[in-house]
């Protein structure tokens, strides 16, 4: 009784250890973003003076907004289009016994733990040529490149899962390859084509090293870059007060996601792993 | 409605094997043409070369009289019961059973009074509205076998669609399914590795083995006259006792005893491809035994006295398990029949396993020594290295 009593204590104090460890950070960003420029080097954990001023500015200055509009506009279409594409190829993975299919998993796979910083410096020198550079284009077009392939690989598992005979059933039902994949598999997939979706999106949503190298102007840079492009108040002061209250905006939508989708993206990440 | 042709069909994988060879099947118009055999026999693979799900390395599949081998199986008119019934789980029964007309673009009218028909046959009209993981093994299988009907089509598939079902349930789907075949005179082809299933159901029975048919017929004419000793030994149930036999002149020598060969199969010895052998493997129904104080008139056949081993009472019959010494008979084909049944995990006895079937009269006792009688107007007679029979059909055999 008293061992179990003991044991509980310690992983109650064990979960609000990491809880802490992982929580302070947030709640000091948040902190930040609520002081005024008076009090930002103070020290104290929590603001004394609360101030809206610094959402009021990021929300003012076209540089943030103009950002934000980027980063969704960048993101989603990314994420639909690497979905659309990694679909088709993960079914076709899943379903076709072709020469070099191992082959090209691994490539995709190896692709997908490429470090981008080793491709970002010809990149820009390529976009630069080719007129891509500081473009929407110029962002998808490398995020869909990292993303396609993690997609391919969660979304083939989603599909080896689905028993062959439905599509069978479909086909001698009277469906074209394409109608058995529109009208059966994929709405059977759509749980997990919804977690590779939002696993993609997050990936495009909080890419720095992409974003603040190709892009330079309000045209095409990401909240994550323009935020490091803030301007202080004078030449001589950090922004940090409007910096937190953007990087508190941008996070919300993730938290948003992940807590609402959180269980799907569990059962995204391990499907297939577990189950023999 | 319409015939199926298989002409020469073979089937190869890319690693060279063959799962069916050279088979050659003719599914007249309207027949319930049963594939039966142990798995792996190629049978599912025959079928599915028949919906189209698999290529035809090789030969000729005719559906009604056109050419069908590179055809999509959606331009075959044809419907399919899978084993596992490949119900679409997002879509509700009705769905299920609309989802080829609605493909066809059939209006939604016809559509729905179809399903609701074939929903009133099948007796699902209180669960249309209803997802198939709600339903249980026995409704699913009859939204399969709705989703087949609705369409009307020229000939039905079914690959094992009662195996999922429970003992009870199985023998209950078995009487709708022969019910609804009746009812709509529909071609079908039905593949099975269970002998009860081919024997009640079927108008004609092709049983394969190794991807090679072995035997097409009536059931009564692969009960009666089988080819050789895997249809012997796999038609029927329990299955055919099989003893080594000499014959001697006018005699065979069994185990068992001596005994004169009866006219009836004399006739047909003749007839026969193997005349002059000596050794041969003699194949006794299970039910031409009978405990010899019940039988009147012992003329036909041989009395013997046999320890029995084991004595199961079906209530209107008993089945008694006997060990007869002989030496083993080395046939590849019963050794497979016997693996499959799942006889090869057994430990190997001195002799031979003979099963009997006894009149519920019949007074014998487990671990009694008793004395039976055996009718050898119906004995089968195969060649031990071939398998063949030796029996020629006469008259009785068109039967």
């Amino acid at each position: 009784m008293e061992s179990t009593f003991q044991k509980r204590l310690g992983w109650t104090g064990a979960v609000i250890l990491i809880g802490l460890f992982a929580l302070v950070p947030v709640v000091w960003i948040i902190s930040l973003s609520f002081k005024d420029p008076t009090t930002i080097g103070d020290g104290n954990f929590f603001p004394t003076k609360v101030t809206w001023d610094n959402y009021n500015s990021i929300f003012s200055q076209s540089i943030f907004t103009d950002a934000l509009r980027n980063s969704i506009g960048i993101a989603l279409i990314s994420t639909v289009l690497a979905v659309f594409i990694a679909c088709f190829a993960a079914y076709a993975i899943a379903r076709l016994d072709f020469p070099g299919k191992t082959i090209l998993l691994l490539a995709s796979l190896g692709i997908a733990m490429f470090p981008p910083i080793s491709i970002v410096g010809p990149l820009y020198n390529l976009w630069r040529n080719i007129g891509l550079y500081d473009t929407w284009p110029g962002l998808i077009i490398p995020y869909m490149t990292f993303a396609l392939p993690l997609s391919i690989f969660v979304l083939s598992t989603f599909f080896r899962e689905i028993p062959w005979e439905l599509e069978q059933a479909a086909q001698v039902d009277g469906a074209t390859p394409y109608q058995a994949f529109v009208k059966v598999i994929a709405p059977l997939a759509a749980p997990g084509i919804f977690t590779t979706g939002i696993l993609v999106f997050m990936i495009c949503w909080n890419d720095f090293v992409f974003a603040s190298t190709l892009t330079s102007t309000n045209s095409a840079e990401t909240v994550p870059a323009a935020i490091a492009a803030f301007p202080g108040a004078s030449q001589f002061t950090e922004p940090i007060g409007t910096i937190a209250a953007a990087a508190v905006i941008v996070t919300i939508p993730v938290i948003i996601i992940v807590l609402v989708f959180q269980r799907r993206i569990v059962a995204g990440l391990t499907a297939g792993a577990v189950k023999g | 409605m319409a015939e199926i042709a298989l002409e020469h069909i073979t089937k190869r994988y890319g690693d060279g094997y063959e799962a069916v060879k050279d088979l050659n099947l003719d599914v007249t118009d309207g027949e319930f043409m049963i594939l039966v055999g142990p798995s792996g026999c190629g049978k599912s693979t025959a079928l599915r070369m028949v919906a189209g799900l698999e290529d035809i390395t090789a030969g000729e599949l005719k559906i009604g009289g056109q050419l069908m081998n590179d055809r999509a199986p959606k331009d075959r008119d044809i419907a399919m019961v899978f084993q596992n019934y490949a119900l679409y789980p997002h879509m509700t029964v009705r769905e299920n059973m609309g989802f080829a007309l609605k493909l066809a673009k059939t209006p939604d009218e016809e559509i729905n009074q179809k399903v609701t028909e074939a929903a009133k046959i099948l007796d699902l009209e209180q669960h249309l509205d209803r997802k198939p993981a709600n339903l249980s093994g026995g409704q699913r299988q009859r939204v399969a076998m709705g989703r087949a009907i609705v369409r009307n089509p020229s000939a039905f598939l079914m690959d094992e669609p009662l195996s999922n079902l429970d003992a009870k349930l199985r023998v209950q789907m078995r009487t709708e399914i022969a019910r609804i075949q009746q009812r709509f005179e529909t071609t079908t082809i039905y593949v099975t590795h269970d002998q009860t299933e081919a024997l009640t159901l079927g108008d004609r029975i092709a049983v394969m083995r190794a991807g090679l048919l072995q035997q097409v017929g009536p059931p009564s004419e692969l009960y009666g006259h089988p080819k050789n000793l895997f249809v012997a030994g796999f038609i029927g149930s329990p299955s055919m006792n099989f003893l080594p036999g000499e014959i001697d002149g006018d005699s065979i020598k069994l185990p068992l005893g001596t005994f004169r060969i009866p006219d009836s199969v004399r006739s047909r010895l003749e007839a026969g491809p193997g005349g002059g052998r000596k050794g041969v493997v003699v194949g006794m129904r299970p039910e031409d035994f009978e405990d010899a104080s019940i039988v009147g008139d012992r003329g036909q056949g041989i009395t013997f006295k046999a320890k029995i081993d084991v004595l199961e009472s079906m209530g209107s019959e008993f089945y008694a398990y006997f060990v007869v010494q002989s030496e083993r008979i080395a046939s590849r084909e019963l050794e497979e029949l016997a693996s499959d049944a799942g006889g090869a995990d057994l430990p190997q006895q001195d002799g031979s396993q003979i099963t009997a079937r006894l009149d519920a009269a019949s007074t014998v006792s487990q671990g009694q020594d008793s004395e039976l009688w055996f009718n050898t107007d119906h004995i089968h007679l195969f060649d031990p290295e071939s398998g063949q029979t030796l029996l020629g059909s006469n008259g009785a055999a068109a039967a």
